[in-house]
Formats: C-alpha cells, structure tokens, sequence
C-alpha cells in the first residue's frame, strides 16, 4: 500500500474520532439544554417552597418541597447508613487484610458483582424483606433499599482511595508500635477529601434513583416526620407527574427535573474541587 | 565480637509466594553501634531488615522459620506481642513519610499513643527530638503547620525525630538516604553516627562509600545468604570471601 | 495484653464479620429471589417461561418472551450504537488528543455518569422520541409514535457512554509504550499501530468493557421504561415498541399481590435479571483482573 493511501486511512479515522468525541461530549449539552428549556418556564418559587395544596395533581397551587426534601433526607440517610458499614469494611479489606489474601480477592469480585446489580434488583429484594418484616413503604424502607445500592459504590470507591496510600505510611504507623486500628485511623486521616468524594457520588447516586424507591418508600404530599412515614422522592416526582395528561402537571415535572439537575450538577462539581484541591498532607 | 549483641538471628529462612528469599541466616548484631547490609539489588538486604520488626506479616504468601531475639525476646515466639516489639525499633524508610498531621502532632503521635497526654510533657519530648535531630531551629516556629510543607530532607528528620520520641532501642533504615540531597544525606549520616552512643543502628544501603563513612560492622548478602560479616575495615579492605572482593571491587552489582 | 490490643482485636474480629457478610450478600439476593420466585417453576417449565409470548397474569400464562426479546433488541442496540464511538473516542483521547483536550472532555463524561436516569429518561421523551417520530421513522415506515427500542437503545447508548470510556481508555492505557514505538520504528503509521497492535493486544480488555456495558444496559429501568412503549410483543424492527424485562417489573410491582403468581412472575423477572448480570460482571472482571495483574506484574 502506498504512503498516501495510509496517510489518507489514518486522517479519515482521525476525523471520525473527533467527530465520536463531539458527539459523546455534546450529549451532555444537548440533555442539560433540554431539561433547561423545558423546565425553566416552569420553575417558579412555589415549586421549590411549597408542599402540594389541595388539587395539586389537577393543577392547582403548591410545589414539591416534599419531594426535595424527602430525597434529601432518604440519600442523606442512606449515605450515612452506607458509610457506617462501607468504611469498616473497605478498612478491613485494604488495611488489615495482607495484600492478595483469599478474602480480600473474593471481596473484590464480590463488590463488583454487587456494583453491577441494578437498583430495581435491589429496590425488588428490600421490598421482599420488608414484606417479610412487616414493614410498609416508607422512608426507612427506602433508606434501606437505597443503601444497599451504595454500599457497593462507596466500598469500591474506598478502596481506590486507600490504594493511592503508599504502604510505607502504615508502616510508619506500625512502627512506632501503633496497632492496626490506630494505623488505619491515619490512613483514613491521609484519605479524608477521598471520602468526602466518595460521599458525594453516593448521595448523588442515592439521590437520582427511581427504581430502588419505586416500592419501597412510598409516596406522600407532606414531609415526613418520621422514618416510618411515607416519602416523596423527587425523581418518583418527575416520574408521576410526567404521566398526568394536565399540561401543567407536565409542566411541574419539567421544573422538578431542573431542580434535580441542579441539586446533581452542584454535587459534581463540589466533588470536582474537591478532588482538584490540593490535600494539605500530600506526601 | 568483643561487643554484647542486641539482635540475635538463627537459622533464619523466609520464603515469599514460594521463593527462597533469605537461606539460613545467623547473624548477630552488636548493639550500640552501625551495622550496614550491603549487597546487590534483589538479594534478601531489605525483607532482612523487615524480619527485624516484623513488618514482613504485612505481606501474603510469606512463611518466616528460625528466630530473631532482640535482647532476650524471641520476637517471632508464637506469642511475642507485635506492637510491643515493633516500639522498640524506629524505622526510617527509603523517603518521608510523615503523618498526615502538623510536625507536632508527628513526634507526638508515638508518646500520645503510648499513653502520654499531658500537654507539658509531650513539649518536653517534642523539643527535645526536634532538637536531637537538628531540627528545632528550622521548625520551633511553626511547629503546628503540617509536616507535608517540610523540605523533603526536613521531612526526613522529622520522621527520625517521630521513631525516636518512642524511645527504640534500635533504629533500622531502609536505605533512608536515597531520595535526599547530598546535604541532607550528609546531615541524617551525621545523626546516625551521633545516635549511635544511644542506639543499636541497622541500616541497608546499596551505596558502598556510604557504609564505609558511617559503619561499624558490615554484612554483606547475596542471593538470599550472608557472604560476610564483619568490621567495616575487614570486609571492605581485606574480604575473606571471593563475592565480597568482586562486590566490593564493583564486579558484580 | 494492654486494652489498645484488646481493642485492637475486638475491632478487627467485627470488621471480619461485617465483611463476610457483605460478601455473602451476593448469594443472600440470589437466593432469596429464587426462593421468592420458586412458585412459578410449580407449575410451569422454564422452557415454557422463555418460550410462550402471552402474559395473562390474571389466567396464570406468564410467557417471558416478549420481555426478554424487549430487553435483547434494546440492549443490543444500546451497544452497537454506544461501542464503536466509544471506542473511537477512547483512542483519541489516549493516543492523539493533547493532555489540556483530556482534562476537559473527561470530566464532562464523568457528569454525564451523574445524570440520574429520570432525566435520561425525560431527555429522551423530548429529545430522541420526536427525532424518531418526525425524522427517522418515516423514511422507513408509515408511523411510528417514537417510543419504540430504538428509542430506548439510543438513551441507554449516551448512559453507557461514561462507563465504556473510562474504562475503555484505562484499557488502551495499560498497552506499553514500548510495544507501540517497536511498531511505530518498523515504519508504521500512527493508526497502522493501533489498529494492528495496540487493539489487538487491548482486545480482551475491550471485550471485558463492552460486557460491563452490556449488563449495565440490561438492568437499566426507568430511562428505558419512559421511552420504550412498553408493549408487550416481541419487537420484529427498531421502530417497533418493546417490554423490557426491568419495565416489567416496574411497572406492576405494586398491583400485583392480589393475583396468585403474580408476584413470583416478578421476582422471576428480577432473579433472571440478576443472574445473567451476576455472569457477565464475573467473566468481565475475571477478564480485566486478568489483564491488570499481567501489566502490573
């Protein structure tokens, strides 16, 4: 072959992988610009400041304050319930387990299998249990499916951040006749803006999810006062609401969509500075 | 050897993820001097060093048999306390690490783990550390700013300064020079010659002039076994064995 | 023993639990759908289950067909849309673009991740059901009301998108630099090395990237529910609507309890969703480990 016939092969290729890259980069424009567009006109602040008043789903007055503040409250929850058990674990795993030991392997596969398991796998396994416990949907049914969707999230996440750790700063620890938790206690110190990241992704991930709260949390126009209460959840919001055939139900879903691609377009980019953020003890 | 030995090995073997990785090692160190363990890349010089304070545990697919007596403790004895044997040896490794806290904070950690609160007596101590190591001057201060902002030789020292606040007995180095300046190199040889009036030093370097600066007695090992041992004069002036003369003459590497 | 060991220990025998059992967790769910779904198998034969299309829950037919057809067509096409320009974009963001071009295009794919599906799914109402419905359908067929799999394909292509890149461009960053200048000293182009070594070599890791994706596709459930049309009949072209399996589930979960079977049907639903994801995450990250411990070691 000539070496203008391969100059010519290796351009159109070239072309056609900045044109992938457009494409790729431009579908997160062309999803913000339509939320926007579809949304804003909608977006007032009764949406965000107001329960649902009577006749709200024919639509008459109120907002989805019990839906923002429902998702709040279930990703928050979950997050905290999610680090109580992941950071123990990821811990155990990294620090005191020794490096390629049976556990420690399995784990690892384990992770990655409960990491691709889809929420409505979850969400249908929590109901399950619930069922079997007696609970109804609410929103501690919800945490709890929600939960377990991000514990595989957090562990994995965990885990990378430990693994950027050099050993010797453990050994440090150990050699100054520190024990294995106080070892870790510095690790988990050296690691501290990794876990705020993977706080964030977390909630991000708990916060957006349909599927694992469609039968688990219920749903209700008031905020709950309660962890055994019925919740609202803001994409279950969006979700009902798109389904009415009153425009201005339609209308309400659009702004609530805006509000929630808010609410993650600030959490990506709180944990886009964060990561960027120099860690004041790099070593 | 006319000196009183601190660390005692017998018929030491490890063998990592199957590999013979240290043959039958009996060695014993003299206390209160320098001992260096010079050898080629790859030969056994740094998992020695590890089996002293058994941070080998750490690793998997590791079987240590044999001995190791740090003054009358078997430190592998099936119930030797690892925390316990480990506070008797500061390690300084290949570069800084300091803990991710303030250089106070750093010389504390030791003592305040250990059981010491008082905030009077942790002063003494961290002057007192600081000022061992050549560093009180440069850091009095700014003592509470994090050990991170320290000039990577700085850092160094601190890290000597932290092993020592847990008052070892020995302190092991793992080629503690290798990523520093020919000053701060300089500097940290200075201390391990000063320390030694206090410490049992072990220390593994790969560079020759090193251990002839600052040793006392030399052990020098290869492919796993330990060749020669003795003064540092008789074993880089007059080597008995046949590898330590290619060794030392720079033949083999 | 001092009280920092007992500590120590007792510390570590509960993070050994802890751990253990979220292993375990793994066999927890699929064996607590089974035992949910097993009802089902009483009465009817997992061939009769994949194989019959009609879905009367309410005179006991549960024929998965349809559904399982719904969840191949979009799934298949979610990936033949997403693969090639992934991969594409991969190559040129570790071979040809400048580290400033990276530094701003991975971020912005790494948002796309966040994006939850409810806006995916809203995106692609607004976005790709009227391209289809005005533009593509109708060069090919008389109507179509855009909800169809070719709809959900192409909204579960831009979810894939993040996952297949990062882990895609990890992939090609693996090949040693070594192996492509030996090509590119033997007079090679630039592309002739990619094409003949570094894809070759990065093959198996590609395989492992696309299966991730695959099985991310299939458990993807409210985008493509919103999208899809949700008929149940077994798709026979793009621009015919389809039932995904998670659709499925989702869409009757709360109703059924009333109906005998009912529930099992679903909980079957859920244990074939898990199970096919339980096998492809295995082979795929048996794949990728694989591939790591080589280059690292």
């Amino acid at each position: 072959m000539g070496i203008k016939k391969r100059k010519t092969e290796e351009a159109i290729f070239k072309t056609l992988m900045v044109l992938a890259c457009i494409l790729v980069s431009s579908s997160l424009f062309l999803i913000i610009g339509t939320i926007v567009a579809k949304g804003l006109p909608y977006l007032n602040w009764d949406m965000v400041s107001k329960v649902p008043q009577g006749g709200f789903y024919l639509g008459k007055e109120g907002g989805v304050l019990n839906a923002i503040i429902g998702s709040l409250y279930l990703a928050g929850g979950a997050t905290v319930l999610g680090l109580l058990i992941s950071i123990p674990i990821s811990v155990y795993l990294n620090i005191y387990l020794k490096k390629g030991s049976l556990l420690s392997k399995s784990a690892k596969l384990a992770y990655d299998v409960l990491f691709g398991i889809p929420s409505i796998v979850y969400g249908a396994f929590a109901f399950s249990i619930m069922v079997w416990l007696g609970v109804r949907a609410s929103l501690l049914g919800g945490i709890i499916a929600v939960t377990l969707l991000i514990i595989p999230i957090l562990v994995r996440t965990l885990d990378e951040v430990i693994a950027t750790v050099p050993k010797e700063l453990k050994h440090a620890a150990l050699s100054l006749g520190a024990t294995r938790w106080e070892a870790a206690k510095v690790v988990l110190k050296q690691i501290r803006p990794g876990i705020y990241t993977a706080i964030l992704l977390a909630f991000g991930r708990g916060i957006g999810d349909v599927a694992a709260v469609l039968f688990t949390a219920g749903f209700s126009d008031n905020i709950p006062k309660y962890i055994d209460e019925p919740a609202a959840t803001l994409p279950l919001a969006i979700f009902f609401q798109l389904g009415s055939p009153i425009p201005e139900v339609q209308g309400r879903a659009y702004a609530s969509a805006l509000i929630l691609t808010i609410i993650i377009l600030v959490i990506v980019f709180l944990s886009h500075v964060l990561a960027t953020k120099q860690n004041k003890h790099k070593i | 050897m006319t000196q009183h030995p601190l660390i005692s090995v017998k018929d030491l073997n490890v063998h990592i993820d199957g590999h013979h990785i240290l043959k039958n090692i009996n060695i014993s160190i003299p206390d209160k001097s320098v001992t260096s363990i010079i050898g080629p890349s790859g030969c056994g010089k740094t998992t020695l060093l590890k089996t002293f304070n058994r941070l080998l545990d750490d690793t998997a697919n590791v079987t240590v048999s044999g001995s190791v007596l740090v003054g009358d403790e078997d430190i592998y004895a099936p119930h030797a306390e690892v925390t316990h044997i480990r506070k008797k040896m500061g390690l300084l490794s290949q570069r800084p690490y300091p803990l991710p806290m303030s250089i106070y904070d750093n010389v504390a950690y030791g003592p305040r783990i250990h059981g010491i609160r008082k905030k009077s007596e942790l002063d003494v101590i961290v002057e007192k550390q600081l000022k061992d190591t050549s560093l009180w001057n440069e850091v009095k201060d700014r003592l509470h700013t994090p050990a991170a902002k320290l000039s990577i030789g700085q850092q160094q020292r601190l890290c000597l300064a932290r092993g020592l606040a847990v008052k070892p007995e020995i302190i092991l180095g793992d080629e503690s020079t290798s990523a520093l300046d020919p000053i701060s190199t300089h500097k940290i040889e200075d201390l391990f010659v000063r320390l030694k009036e206090q410490y049992t030093i072990v220390l593994v370097t790969h560079i020759l002039r090193q251990a002839r600066r600052i040793s006392d007695y030399i052990i020098f090992v290869y492919m796993g076994e330990i060749i020669e041992f003795g003064p540092t004069e008789e074993v880089l002036l007059y080597p008995k064995e046949e590898l330590t003369k290619q060794y030392v003459k720079g033949f083999i590497s | 023993m001092n009280i920092r060991i007992i500590k120590d220990k007792i510390i570590a025998n509960a993070m050994l639990i802890l751990s253990v059992a979220s292993v375990s967790f793994v066999f927890l769910i699929g064996i607590g759908l089974y035992w949910r779904a097993a009802p089902l198998f009483e009465g009817h034969t997992l061939f009769s289950l994949f194989s019959t299309s009609e879905w009367a829950p309410s005179k006991g037919k549960f024929g998965f067909y349809p559904f399982i057809m719904g969840t191949l067509w979009v799934t298949l096409i979610a990936i033949a849309v997403a693969l090639p320009l992934c991969l594409l974009m991969a190559i040129y963001l570790t071979e040809y673009a400048k580290p400033g071009i990276r530094k701003v295009i991975l971020p912005l794919v790494n948002i796309l991740a966040g994006i939850p599906p409810v806006i995916y799914g809203v995106w692609g109402i607004f976005f790709v059901v009227p391209i289809v419905r005005e533009y593509l359908a109708p060069q090919f067929i008389e109507y179509s009301s855009g909800y169809t799999v070719l709809t959900g394909g192409v909204v579960l292509a831009v979810m894939t998108f993040p996952i297949l890149v990062s882990i895609v461009s990890e992939v090609l960053r693996t090949i040693p630099k070594e192996l492509k200048d030996a090509s590119l000293s033997l007079g090679a182009t630039k592309w002739e090395t990619i094409k003949k070594v570094v894809l070759k070599r990065a093959f198996p890791g590609i395989m492992a990237a696309a299966v991730l994706a695959v099985s991310r596709a299939f458990g993807e459930t409210i985008a493509v529910l919103m999208v899809c049309g949700n008929v149940p009949v077994a798709p026979t072209s793009v621009f015919d609507a389809g039932y995904p399996l998670p659709a499925l589930i989702a869409n009757n979960f709360g109703e059924m309890m009333s109906i005998p079977l009912y529930d099992s049907a679903l909980m079957f639903a859920a244990l074939l969703l898990f199970f096919i994801i339980f096998l492809f995450n295995l082979v795929s990250r048996i794949i990728l480990n694989r591939i790591e411990y080589k280059f690292i070691s």
